[in-house]
C-alpha cells in the first residue's frame, strides 16, 4: 500500500488544511460529488456484487464496514452513524464514495407531502394501534 | 464457478422510512418517550459543528479547536418490514436549529413535549414548527408533583392556534407515547387533506 506513496499521508489532502480527526478518514473532504446531504433517513443497502471490499485498496477500514453493516440489513445514515461512532457529516462522505464505486445504493426518504396519497400514513397509524 | 458472500443471503428488504421530532425543553421527557416506544434504546448520532453553531461539512479546512459536538438520540419502530418509523430527539439549544432543519426536513410531523411547571421552555419549538407549517401537536408530560391544569388553560397560556391538537401524556408510558404519535400522524393527514382542499378550490 505504502509503495504508491499511500502510506499514511494519503489520509491528508494537502489542500484541506489541519483536519478534524475524524474528518482525516475523509481525507479532509467534507463533500462528496455523488453525495447531496443525505438525509438521516436516507437507506443505505450494499450492492448483490460488492463481495469483498477488504481486498479493495482504495477503502479505509470504515467504507468496508458500512459495506458489511449493510448487506444483511439495509441501514440508515443515522444507524451507521451510531453503529460506527462517527459524526454524519462523515458518514454522508463515506457513503457517497461508496456510491460512486457502486458498492451500494441509496434510497432517499420520500417527503411526507409527495406521498401519492394517504394510504401509508393509514398504515402507520395501524401499525402504531397493533404495538 | 465462484460463490461471492452475497449469494448466500437473500438481498435486504429495502424499507419506506418516517420520521417524527420529539421536541421540547431541557429535560421534559424527550429521550424518555422514545425510549418508551423504540424497539432499540435510544441511539446517539453526532455531528460536529464549527463554534458558529454550522456543521463541519459547511466548510473546507475546519481546526479543531473552533469545533464541538452536537448529540441527538432516536429509536427505531418497524411498523412492517417495509415501513419503519424512526424518532428523532432534537436537540435543545438554540443554537443548534441548524439540526432542527436538518432533522425537520421531510419529517411526518412533530411532538413538542410540555412540562406545566416551566412552559416557557417550549415555546421556541412551537414558533419552530408553526413558522415551517410542520404537522405538530403539543404533549403535555404529566409529571408527578407538578399541578394539573385544564388543558384550555394549556392552550391558552401556550397561545396554541385552535387546529393544533394538545394532550396530556406520560412519556414513560408505551400506551401514552402511542397514542400521542398517533395523534400526531392524524394531524398531519388532516393538515394534508386541507392543504389538498385549499388547491383545488
Ligand atoms: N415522573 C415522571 N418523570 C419523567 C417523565 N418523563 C421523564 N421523566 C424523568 O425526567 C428526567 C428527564 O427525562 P429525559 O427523557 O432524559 O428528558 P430529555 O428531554 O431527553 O432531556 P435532555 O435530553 O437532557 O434535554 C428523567 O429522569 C426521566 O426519568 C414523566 O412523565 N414522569
Ligand atoms: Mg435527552
Amino acid at each position: 500500500m505504502s509503495a504508491d506513496g499511500q502510506g499514511r499521508s494519503h489520509w491528508f489532502d494537502d489542500e484541506a488544511g489541519p483536519v478534524v480527526r475524524p474528518y482525516a478518514m475523509t481525507r479532509g473532504r467534507t463533500t462528496s460529488a455523488a453525495q447531496h446531504r443525505l438525509d438521516l433517513i436516507a437507506v443505505v443497502v450494499t450492492e448483490p456484487h460488492a463481495d469483498d471490499p477488504e481486498d479493495d485498496p482504495t477503502l479505509s477500514p470504515e467504507h468496508v464496514d458500512i459495506v458489511e453493516l449493510c448487506r444483511d440489513t439495509s441501514q440508515t445514515v443515522a444507524e451507521l452513524s451510531a453503529e460506527l461512532d462517527l459524526p454524519i457529516g462523515v458518514v454522508r462522505v463515506l457513503v457517497g464514495d461508496l456510491v460512486e464505486s457502486e458498492l451500494v445504493h441509496v434510497n432517499r426518504p420520500v417527503p411526507p407531502a409527495e406521498l401519492p396519497d394517504e394510504s401509508i400514513l393509514r398504515d402507520v397509524i395501524n401499525g402504531l394501534r397493533a404495538l | 464457478m465462484i460463490f461471492g458472500r452475497s449469494e448466500r443471503g437473500k438481498p435486504p428488504v429495502e424499507p419506506v422510512t418516517l420520521k417524527i421530532l420529539v421536541a421540547g425543553g431541557f429535560g421534559v421527557g424527550k429521550t424518555t418517550l422514545v425510549g418508551a416506544v423504540s424497539e432499540i434504546r435510544p441511539l446517539r448520532t453526532e455531528e460536529l459543528l464549527t463554534e458558529a453553531g454550522r456543521p463541519v461539512d459547511d466548510t473546507s479546512g475546519v481546526e479543531a479547536k473552533n469545533t464541538t459536538t452536537v448529540a441527538m438520540d432516536f429509536g427505531r419502530i418497524t411498523l412492517r418490514e417495509d415501513l419503519v418509523l424512526y424518532l428523532f430527539g432534537t436537540p435543545g439549544q438554540e443554537r443548534f436549529w441548524f439540526m432542527w432543519d436538518e432533522l425537520s426536513e421531510g419529517a411526518l410531523g412533530a411532538v413538542v413535549l410540555a412540562d406545566t411547571r416551566r412552559l416557557e421552555d417550549c415555546f421556541a419549538a412551537i414558533d419552530y414548527f408553526e413558522r415551517r407549517a410542520i404537522p405538530f401537536l403539543v404533549g403535555v408530560n404529566c409529571f408527578e408533583g407538578a399541578a394539573r391544569y385544564p388543558a384550555d388553560d394549556v392552550r391558552r397560556a401556550l397561545d396554541l392556534d385552535d387546529h393544533v391538537p394538545l394532550l396530556m401524556c406520560d412519556a414513560r408510558d408505551r400506551e401514552s407515547v402511542k397514542e400521542t404519535l398517533i395523534g400526531v400522524v392524524q394531524h398531519a393527514m388532516a393538515q394534508a387533506a386541507q392543504r389538498r382542499q385549499t388547491v383545488t378550490t
